[in-house]
């Protein structure tokens, strides 16, 4: 590839101590006297490794994902990218102004009022203070927070601090940026904005470095994501792929092996194209696919599915059983598919699926799988809400009373 | 080194901010405000004069305005010293949440913990000079070392404030130490009283860095004498050193801020 490197990790390693640290000169006494006399535990069995021989590579104006369980070295990546850190070994080189979003608002002082709190974190974020002055009344717009810049930011709710805290950082222009999970700051609205911002900063040729458990924002904003496990690289390349990568794991990390004599072998969420997908438009059709096994006959089995928003709130639930397919029967030699269409009328977010099998007359479980495949949704029209209904909008004149006309939008 | 100076140059303005709010804070709902730059080495001013009256008593001496001017320009330099020093120590604890979370040139702290005490510093000379000029202190081409010593004792108390900032982070008694330490050293430090008092044992007192400069000071704006230049010196070449360990061994160990906190 031709296209310039902006930030390069090359073998990265992180090394802490487990265990004590001298925190007061009383510690430190005793643990000196304890390590000469040969008493203290050998010097490698404190270590741990958050980092293990790391190395990518990003390129100009590429949006980068890090995605990974916690305790993956997600936070230390981050904070060797950003200097915070060094590592113990192996080197990281950056080309050009890099800013990080670790925290919203660092360095705000409750005492200090909104204006001076934007002058003083703009300067923290690498802002001069002739730069802050030209951005300020963009920034301030930027947050909703006009009429409160004034008041000491202690008098703020959470949601305003972190507002704000967003718009001086969302206001640097950095060359590559790097953030971590701030875009889950404020309500649905301001999300929105700061999703809408970040999209904006990746277009304008700055090169991003998303840093977050959010696989949904991630799978939006970035074109490559690197799957951080147990501090190595687990997977990297285009973000579709690693996020189902993932997700696989995730799963096979849940599933506690099949205990009954049938069990859910596989599950399979795919476009109408046959290709797996975890994001979709709002109204697609996807198809679920769901594979059988038994090790014994097991007779009058019915597959259940049922989609559940982040919040676990239950969104939609079916059974072929009560979709009047039936019951079915399964023997060892004779793995059995099940297929559920789905069109997914669903409001933006991220969505789980689960999937059970069951037999109604004994009221038998015999595997459930949750979550057994995570999808996220994007929609065109800004609609709020677990369910698309795809409004179309008239606009009325002063006197006259009409109805709306009646369909779906496109 | 060029390249240290170039980003904290570049950063400027984060030292101007830092600053610039160390300031504020302190004084934002206090009812005196800026007044506490004045009160603080007035009381330091008030409790010398205390002392001197004393020493007066029983010398059997009158106390001259001469005396006044002495103290009070001991104690104000003093009291910017021990109160730099207090606050430089403090410095990177205080902002613990920065030093973990963003990217930095950390010495901005401490720098900016001494830059805003000098500016109280700045506005308790201005009163002084005032208290000076009403008491009838003389003027004199000596008042020229001022501004030489002024910079020695910054550059002393930066050179210690970036040392025990960086210590503080380690070891928390650090910061005891540090407390314990400055109540004590006005014993050794010729503050309410002239090195001379202590006879054969004034080397061992102006061995202090702090000492030269306090008893040049007096020197040269209440007595209108030359400083001690050999102890002037001295004073100089350990300020120096102490800056270049201190900023040396706080650079050194810079990368394990994050993780010692």
């Amino acid at each position: 590839m031709a296209a310039e490197i902006t930030l390069a990790m090359r073998n990265v390693s992180k090394r802490f101590k487990k265990g004590e640290m001298y925190d007061s000169l009383r510690d430190l006494v005793p643990g000196l006297a304890r390590r000469l006399l040969g008493k203290a535990p050998a010097r490698e069995s404190r270590d741990f490794w958050a980092l293990r021989d790391v190395s990518f590579e990003i390129t100009r104006g590429e949006a980068v994902g890090i995605v990974g369980n916690n305790g993956a070295g997600k936070s230390t990546i981050l904070k060797i990218l950003s200097g915070i850190m060094k590592p113990t070994s192996g080197t990281m080189t950056v080309a050009g102004r890099l800013s990080a979003l670790i925290e919203v608002g660092a360095g705000f002082h409750p005492d200090l009022t909104g204006r001076e709190n934007v002058y003083l974190n703009g300067a923290i974020l690498g802002m001069s203070r002739a730069e802050v002055k030209r951005k300020f009344d963009e920034i301030v717009e930027f947050s909703g927070l006009t009429e409160f810049i004034d008041t000491p930011v202690k008098r703020y709710s959470s949601g305003m601090f972190a507002r704000l805290g967003f718009s001086v950082a969302a206001h640097v222009d950095p060359d590559v940026l790097i953030v971590d999970e701030v875009l889950s700051v404020g309500d649905y609205v301001f999300q929105q904005k700061c999703a809408e911002r970040m999209t904006q900063v990746v277009s304008a040729g700055a090169t991003v470095v998303f840093v977050s458990h959010n696989l949904h924002a991630v799978s939006d904003l970035c074109t490559r994501t690197v799957w951080l496990h147990q501090g190595q690289v687990a997977g990297i390349g285009p973000t579709a792929d690693v996020i189902r990568a993932y997700l696989d794991r995730a799963r096979e990390g849940v599933k506690d092996g099949p205990t009954e004599d049938a069990y859910i072998a596989d599950v399979k969420l795919k476009q109408r194209d046959g290709t797996e997908t975890v994001a979709v438009e709002a109204g697609d059709t996807v198809t679920v696919e769901v594979l059988v096994r038994a090790r014994q006959k097991c007779e009058r089995l019915s597959v259940g599915v049922q989609v559940y928003d982040d919040s676990s709130y239950n969104v939609f639930n079916t059974s072929t059983e009560r979709l009047g397919s039936g019951s079915f029967t399964v023997t060892p030699d004779q793995p059995f598919y099940t297929t559920f269409e789905l069109q997914l009328h669903l409001g933006a977010g991220t969505y789980l699926l689960g999937v059970n099998l069951h037999r109604y007359d004994v009221q038998k479980q015999y595997d459930h799988r949750f979550p057994a495949a995570t999808f996220f949704v994007k929609n065109q029209q800004d609609v709020r809400g677990a369910a698309n209904l795809y409004p179309r909008v008239a606009a009325f004149g002063p006197a006259t009373v009409r109805t709306p006309s009646v369909g779906a939008a496109k | 080194m060029i390249g240290w100076l170039r980003e904290l140059y570049r950063r400027r303005d984060l030292f101007y901010m830092i600053t610039w709010r160390e300031i504020v804070i302190r004084y934002k709902q206090s009812v005196m405000g800026f007044l506490w730059a004045i009160l603080m080495p007035l009381l330091i001013v008030g409790a010398g004069i205390v002392v001197r009256a004393a020493f007066a008593y029983v010398a059997g001496t009158k106390l001259v305005t001469s005396d006044l001017a002495d103290v009070s320009v001991r104690s104000v330099p003093w009291a910017f010293f021990v109160a730099a020093t207090r606050f430089a120590t403090n410095s990177l604890i205080g902002n613990v949440s920065l030093v973990q979370k963003i990217y930095m040139p950390r010495e901005i702290f401490p720098l900016a913990a001494v830059a805003s005490n000098f500016v109280d510093f700045l506005v308790a000379s201005a009163a002084l000079t005032v208290f000076l000029a009403v008491v009838g202190t003389g003027v004199s081409v000596q008042l020229l070392w001022v501004p030489v010593l002024v910079l020695i004792l910054v550059i002393f108390t930066i050179g210690l404030g970036t040392l025990l900032a960086a210590a503080s982070l380690f070891f928390r008694d650090v910061k005891y130490l540090v407390e314990v330490f400055l109540t004590f050293a006005i014993f050794v430090t010729p503050v309410f009283f002239s090195a001379d008092i202590f006879a054969r044992f004034r080397t061992f007192l102006l061995l202090n860095p702090v000492s030269p400069v306090l008893e040049g000071l007096a020197q040269t704006i209440a007595h209108q004498q030359p400083p001690p230049m050999y102890w002037v010196g001295y004073s100089a070449a350990v300020s120096v050193a102490v800056l270049v360990t201190g900023l040396l061994v706080f650079k050194r160990l810079e990368p394990y801020f994050a993780e010692s906190i």
